[in-house]
């Protein structure tokens, strides 16, 4: 496999960029692996990678239905940022932002993790209150997050509206200068070049149509449109679809599946400097390096798996984007999508073991898991590897549900986030 | 914009009169200090979150204001029907074979 580096770039100029190799190849399955991975995502894809390289296993294969990083990893608005409020989600999503800022070098990939600040702004009372206490806690962790004024928000990003008489007036806003965004599709290749590098097999176009369970209980393997796959361990990070996969092996999860849209504006020359989300209006605003403003949305009110989503609901953030920036008024929007997110009671994620023997689960990610994925997949391989919690994601089993110790980052932010 | 029909007004409006209220016919405990942590778990927090027809709540909350039960798909996002709440659970076969008889002809 080619390592990237300017002289390879150089080479492949010289010789008219015809003799780069296939980055990975489109493997079928054997019958038997130590690892099953459902779901070739970020989530899934990296821990393949780091079973690989941290823990020496590499007979794994990670299954996807559709392509890889065609889920919710190849449709989010790439926020990465580490300001929760609980210890535990602190400590889970700093974990993160430690790997996002090696990445590129560990996967010897440009991933583009760029880290231009997210300014979250509050727009009432309870905004400004609830800010603030996340503020003094994230600090307590030792996570950056500093209150900015209306006045330091605009030095900050200059397009935004700080008028008193504004729709949504800005009184203030949280800032986390190490977080930023990342460009997602690299993410999932650079992990699936990565992982089968090392001898990861990543078996697309193939739905897992249930989990295998023997006579003790334990896994015994994954039925797949190709056929029964055998492995001891299996591990699914299918987002909007693991509670149906879930269900295949007899465990009921926690969780339910809402359509989450983003879109896309035509390409502008350099304007936004940084991530502004209004999690009071439901709008988050970038600009990707192409150019294109990309707005996030909020999720629709109904469960749904039709990967669509509702006009209103992009209506609504259009119309708020267009009031907290007027600069933008008259910019057109090029397409919108949606994916499928799979929703837990107390917005933290279920990441570990399960009841099942040999059955592993890292999902409930919501509509903020993208953030997440080095921190989540390198604890999961761990646990797949030892067979135990990993001291970050041992708070999020799925027995919190049952025992009532929940992680309520839903209470604490108020919205889904 | 989902269109959706109010047992009640017996009319069909847009979505955005209405509030969704999440998994229908799950019941209250009637003693609840005999249930067990795992049978609480399951009340409070484990939904069936089916693909495919999905019985649910909803309110007409810019109109009558009342609660009322629906049937939908979650793959199309269709409606089987809506029924009054103290209508009993309509029988899932039944309402897809109606369906399957009003789909126009491939
Ligand atoms: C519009 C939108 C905006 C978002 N914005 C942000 C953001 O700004 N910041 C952030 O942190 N997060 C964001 N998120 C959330 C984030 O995208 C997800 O939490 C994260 O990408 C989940 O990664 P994953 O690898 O677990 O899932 P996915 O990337 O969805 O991967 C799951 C894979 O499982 C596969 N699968 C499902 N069922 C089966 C089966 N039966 N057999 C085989 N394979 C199966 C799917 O095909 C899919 O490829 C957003 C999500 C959406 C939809
Ligand atoms: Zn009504």
């Amino acid at each position: 496999m080619t390592h990237f580096s300017a002289l390879s770039l150089l080479k492949n100029a010289l010789t008219g960029q015809k003799n780069w190799q296939a980055q990975w190849p489109d493997s079928q399955p054997k019958s038997e692996y130590d690892v099953v991975i459902v779901g070739a995502g970020g989530h899934g894809l990296g821990a393949a990678h780091y079973l690989a390289k941290e823990h020496g296993i590499t007979n794994v294969a990670v299954i996807d239905k559709g392509w890889l990083g065609g889920g919710n990893t190849g449709r989010n608005t790439t926020i990465i940022r580490s300001n929760y409020l609980y210890d535990e989600s602190a400590k889970l999503y700093d974990h993160a932002v430690d790997l996002w800022e090696g990445l590129s070098q560990d996967l010897n990939y440009n991933v583009m993790f760029s880290r231009r600040g997210v300014l979250m702004l509050a727009h009432n009372v309870h905004d400004v209150q609830s800010f603030q206490r996340h503020i003094h806690s994230n600090r307590l962790n030792g996570v950056d997050n500093r209150w900015l004024t209306p006045q330091e928000a605009k030095e900050f990003c200059p397009p935004l509206n700080i008028s008193p008489n504004a729709r949504y007036p800005v009184m203030g806003g949280a800032l986390q200068m190490r977080a930023g965004t990342a460009r997602h599709d690299a993410v999932a290749w650079g992990y699936a070049r990565s992982a089968s590098q090392r001898g990861v097999d990543i078996i697309q176009n193939c739905p897992v149509t249930a989990i295998r369970r023997g006579p003790d209980g334990s896994v015994e393997g994954v039925e797949t449109a190709k056929g029964f796959i055998r492995a001891k361990k299996v591990a699914v990070s299918a987002a909007g679809h693991t509670s149906v996969v879930m269900d295949s092996a007899g465990v009921r999860m926690p969780l339910e599946s809402y359509p989450l849209q983003a879109l896309v504006s035509e390409p502008i020359k350099p304007i936004f400097p940084c991530v502004v989300m209004s999690n009071t209006v439901h709008a988050y605003i970038s600009q990707s390096d192409k150019g294109e403003l990309v707005i996030g949305s909020g999720t629709d009110q109904y469960t749904s798996y039709s990967q669509r989503g509702g006009l209103p609901l992009i209506e609504h953030t259009v119309a708020a984007i267009c009031e907290i920036f007027p600069i933008f008024n008259r910019m057109r929007m090029l397409r919108k999508w949606g994916g499928i997110v799979d929703v837990t009671p107390d917005r933290s994620p279920i990441l570990g073991t399960t009841p099942v023997p040999g059955l592993y689960v890292n999902c409930g990610w919501g509509t903020g898991g993208f953030k997440a994925t080095p921190g989540a997949a390198h604890t999961l391989a761990w646990t797949i590897a030892k067979g135990t919690p990993h001291d970050i994601n041992a708070p999020f089993t799925l027995d919190r549900f049952r025992t009532g110790r929940l992680i309520d980052e839903a209470a604490a932010a108020a919205v889904a986030h | 914009m989902l269109l959706v029909h109010c047992p009640y007004c017996d009319e069909t409006l847009p979505e955005l009169e209405f509030t969704y209220g999440g998994e229908a016919h799950i019941a209250r405990p009637e003693n609840p200090a005999d249930k067990t942590d795992d049978e609480w778990r399951d009340f409070l927090f484990i939904r069936t979150n089916v693909k495919g027809p999905h019985f649910e709540r909803w309110r007409h909350a810019h109109g009558c204001g009342r609660f009322f039960n629906a049937v939908r798909d979650t793959v199309s996002d269709r409606f089987l029907t809506t029924y009054k709440a103290d209508a009993p659970r309509p029988d899932l076969a039944v309402l897809l074979a109606d369906a399957s008889m009003k789909e126009p002809s491939k």
